[in-house]
């Protein structure tokens, strides 16, 4: 029985030769190359972005999902790949991007205004290929909205990113894509870090009003799906961590203090 | 010393056809005239078999209907001898412009690229069959010959240097092209054709024909010599159609359209170019709206242009015909004209084809002419400001930027150092907290405590804040008509919480966290800008 086996495999490699390089060899489709995210703990934690793939970002405003995003973007540009953004809440902010180290010109912009121009121009975009990364920004839109997308959309975004080199990043203010999710994390806002002078002049408050600083806040990302295997390419790579394991990473405030005039409050 | 002759039979006609493909297989003919008076003044073989005759009027002509009638266009005339040129300029740029259905080509020194004369010959009438053009081709080591051997025989005809004359002897003297008196005269005597008047002794031809007869019998013969007369054919590619019936729908103009990029695209390629614009230009029909606006006395008539132009710039030159047209109806779509087109002139601005190197480890980038119609897609979807690149002002304005035309680029090393040391792979460093902007900026209602702001409330929320940086002055445009002075702070909000429902569709506008918020003196309101995310 074995040796007919053999003899019927070795005769239906010899049929498709030329047309299928491996008839039998099993083809895992869920090794997939990942590239970084630019946040050191957080590619320690999901082991980076993958490609071909659907990534979701999701967590409340101010929660870090845009620091998120333009530390990917900055990634990406920095490698001379090209980017895109479907902003769906024309909430994305240049001088912020720039300051992140994103490359302009490598990245197109599209603002839309409705969630059917979003989703629109997000299949158009995939449609159009070649981009190495796309994001579609949904953070501001309201959550009842976006429940409202149909599954189907997810799926043929998908199916669109599969077997491409583009990295499909989604951020949302809830769990929307479900299993077409290949990698799901949410994220958490650490209470803000501020800087003041209210202990020196503490003495003599209603004198000296104190003065702050802000000097950032903390990240807290949660990895809650990942079905990655890493396969051996010269990107980056990490060891994956397991679902339901968090990070925190700390984030500076963009403005700078030395380049605008700090005007203080005069005492009354 | 080897000549190429390409003639162009029956013209008029195969200029009417080329712009209407379909008209290929079917009997043609031609009527031209001062109306109402209008003849046939071409046709083709088929339309010639089926009854038709060279001057008979419309209405005589009208009846047969097999017969396509068409009114005859110099415009496609002058479009069609351009595309001949264009052929001819593609083998050799010593050329001679002889007449609109013919040219001459000086081929030597071709054989090394294109072989014998008879594969030259094969590659001008395939060539000429692309561009929409049938064309007679003749080689002769003689000018003359060649030319009048491409006007009488059809298709390829290659004569042998020393056999001009028993070559041209089958061909009618009427090939050469005598005037009506002296043509008469030989049909007088019985001489028909070249070899009967190559015959004839020149003495006597001379004493009763003139100088006349003396060089018709040299043509004859094959003994005519004369240098060629060389053309510089131009970079002017412009393609023209003049329409029976103004068009109003984009559907059957863009159908017109595709037919004139075809024809442009393939004169470009012809002349190993491509376009790096395409300027459309209509002659409009009078609007109704300039009919209505006239009538209404209140008003002054505003006349609207009886013209429509445009350009359409091209990231990447590029002959694609499909591709181009689809952007055409893309800019079509988004501006269309304001009445129906009466005319299309299609012109291209012609550059060197792109070239393109291709590495094996360079990113992947988007194909330029497939990224071009989709960001055309994406325009006509949101506006076309709202897609492109984001460019950064030289200005203090808060959050001043433009947008740019996407161009990226996949060599690395163009991307400045500092942006690739930043973000290596793995970075270390501590992220930049983003910030997200309001889109148009929110109006917000803040109390104050010794000039700290202290509680704020905007979208139907209230918070306390709990700690604040500011304020940040800034002021700009006071030389202008519109300048702004604002007092920026960096608030940490804690909002009251808010139960039941109004939680589940709250807005995530306004949730916990640090937002900007700054003081319009000018306007003396306080608006929120954006928040850290």
């Amino acid at each position: 029985m074995a040796v007919n086996l053999a003899t019927l495999r070795s005769h239906v490699e010899l049929a498709l030769v030329g047309r299928v390089t491996a008839p039998f060899s099993y083809r895992d489709r869920h090794a997939v190359e990942t590239v970084s995210t630019g946040i050191a703990e957080i590619d320690s934690l999901a082991g980076g972005l993958p490609r071909g793939a659907l990534t979701e970002i999701f967590g409340s405003a101010c929660s870090g999902r845009t620091t998120l995003l333009l530390s990917a973007l900055a990634a990406r540009t920095a490698q001379a790949e090209a980017c895109a953004l479907i902003d769906g809440c024309d909430a994305f902010d240049p001088h912020s991007a720039v300051a992140a180290g994103v490359e302009l010109k490598q990245l197109l912009w599209v603002r839309c205004r409705n969630i059917e121009q979003t989703l629109r121009a997000t299949d158009l975009l995939l449609q159009g290929g070649g981009f190495g990364f796309i994001a579609l920004d949904l953070g501001d839109m309201r959550a009842d909205l976006l429940r409202h997308v149909p599954l189907e959309s997810w799926f043929r975004f998908r199916r669109a990113v599969e077997d491409t080199p583009t990295v499909l990043l989604v951020l949302e203010p809830e769990s929307n894509a479900k299993t077409c999710a290949s990698l799901v994390l949410r994220m958490e806002a650490e209470p803000a870090r501020w800087s003041t002078t209210l202990e020196t002049h503490a003495p003599d408050f209603f004198r000296y009003p104190p003065s702050w600083l802000s000097e950032g806040f903390g990240i807290r990302a949660e990895l809650l799906r990942s079905r990655m295997q890493p396969i051996a390419t010269n990107s980056f790579q990490k060891p994956f961590a397991s679902a339901g394991r968090s990070e925190l990473i700390e984030t500076n405030v963009l403005r700078s203090y030395l380049s605008v005039t700090r005007m203080e409050s005069a005492p009354k | 010393m080897a000549f190429a002759s390409i003639h162009v039979p029956n013209f008029p006609v195969q200029a009417v056809v080329r712009a209407e493909p379909g008209l290929g297989n079917r009997a043609v003919a031609l009527v031209d005239g001062t109306p109402p008076i209008w003849n046939v003044v071409a046709a083709n073989e088929v339309a010639l078999l089926a009854g038709i005759e060279l001057g008979m009027s419309k209405s005589q002509a009208t009846p047969f209907r097999a017969v396509e009638i068409r009114k005859r266009s110099r415009v496609q005339e002058k479009s069609a001898h351009a595309a001949l040129l264009d052929l001819g300029a593609s083998f050799s740029p010593r050329l001679e412009d002889t007449a609109s259905d013919t040219i001459i080509l000086d081929i030597s020194g071709l054989t090394s690229l294109f072989g014998s004369d008879e594969n030259i010959s094969a590659q001008l009438v395939q060539r000429a069959s692309a561009l929409g053009l049938f064309v007679h081709v003749a080689v002769s080591s003689n000018l003359e010959v060649s030319l009048h051997a491409a006007r009488g025989f059809s298709g390829i005809t290659v004569i042998p240097p020393g056999e001009e004359a028993k070559s041209l002897g089958q061909l009618s003297v009427r090939t050469l092209l005598p005037s009506a008196e002296i043509l008469e005269t030989l049909e007088r005597w019985g001489v028909r054709d070249c070899a009967a008047l190559a015959a004839l002794p020149v003495l006597q031809l001379s004493e009763r024909l003139g100088q006349e007869g003396v060089r018709l019998h040299e043509l004859a013969r094959g003994a005519c010599l004369r240098s060629l007369v060389l053309a510089q054919p131009g970079v002017c590619f412009e393609e023209e159609m003049a329409l029976d019936f103004a068009i109003a729908e984009l559907e059957p103009l863009a159908f017109l359209l595709g037919r004139l990029l075809d024809q442009l695209c393939a004169r470009l390629e012809a002349r190993a170019l491509t376009a790096c614009a395409i300027r459309t230009h209509f002659d409009l029909e009078d609007s109704f709206e300039k009919d209505f606006q006239l009538l209404s006395e209140s008003s002054p008539p505003k006349l609207a242009p009886k013209t429509y132009e445009k350009v359409l710039r091209l990231p990447v030159p590029t002959r694609n015909s499909k591709m181009l047209l689809k952007l055409l109806r893309l800019q079509l779509q988004e501006d269309p004209p304001h009445a129906a087109v009466l005319k299309i002139i299609l012109s291209a601005e012609p550059a060197r084809p792109r070239a393109a190197q291709g590495g094996l480890f360079l990113p992947s980038s988007p194909d330029p002419e497939k990224l071009e119609l989709t960001i055309g897609r994406l325009a006509k979807l949101v506006g076309p400001t709202n897609v492109g690149s984001p460019e950064l002002i030289d200005t203090h304005g808060p959050g001043d930027f433009r947008m740019a035309r996407f161009a990226p680029v996949s060599d690395e090393s163009t991307i400045p150092s500092k942006n690739r040391s930043a973000v290596a792979h793995g970075s270390r460093e501590t992220p930049r907290a983003a910030f997200r902007v309001f889109r148009p900026e929110i109006q917000a209602n803040v109390e104050l405590q010794q000039n700290y702001p202290t509680r704020i409330y905007f979208r139907g929320m209230r918070g306390n804040i709990i700690a604040a940086s500011g304020p940040w002055r800034t002021s700009g445009n006071w030389w202008r008509e519109d300048p702004w002075q604002q007092d920026e702070w960096d608030v940490e909000v804690r909002f009251d919480s808010v139960s039941g429902q109004s939680q589940k569709i709250s807005s995530p506008r306004t949730q916990n966290g640090i937002y900007r918020i700054y003081y319009d003196s000018l306007r003396a309101a306080w608006f929120a800008r954006g928040r850290y995310d």
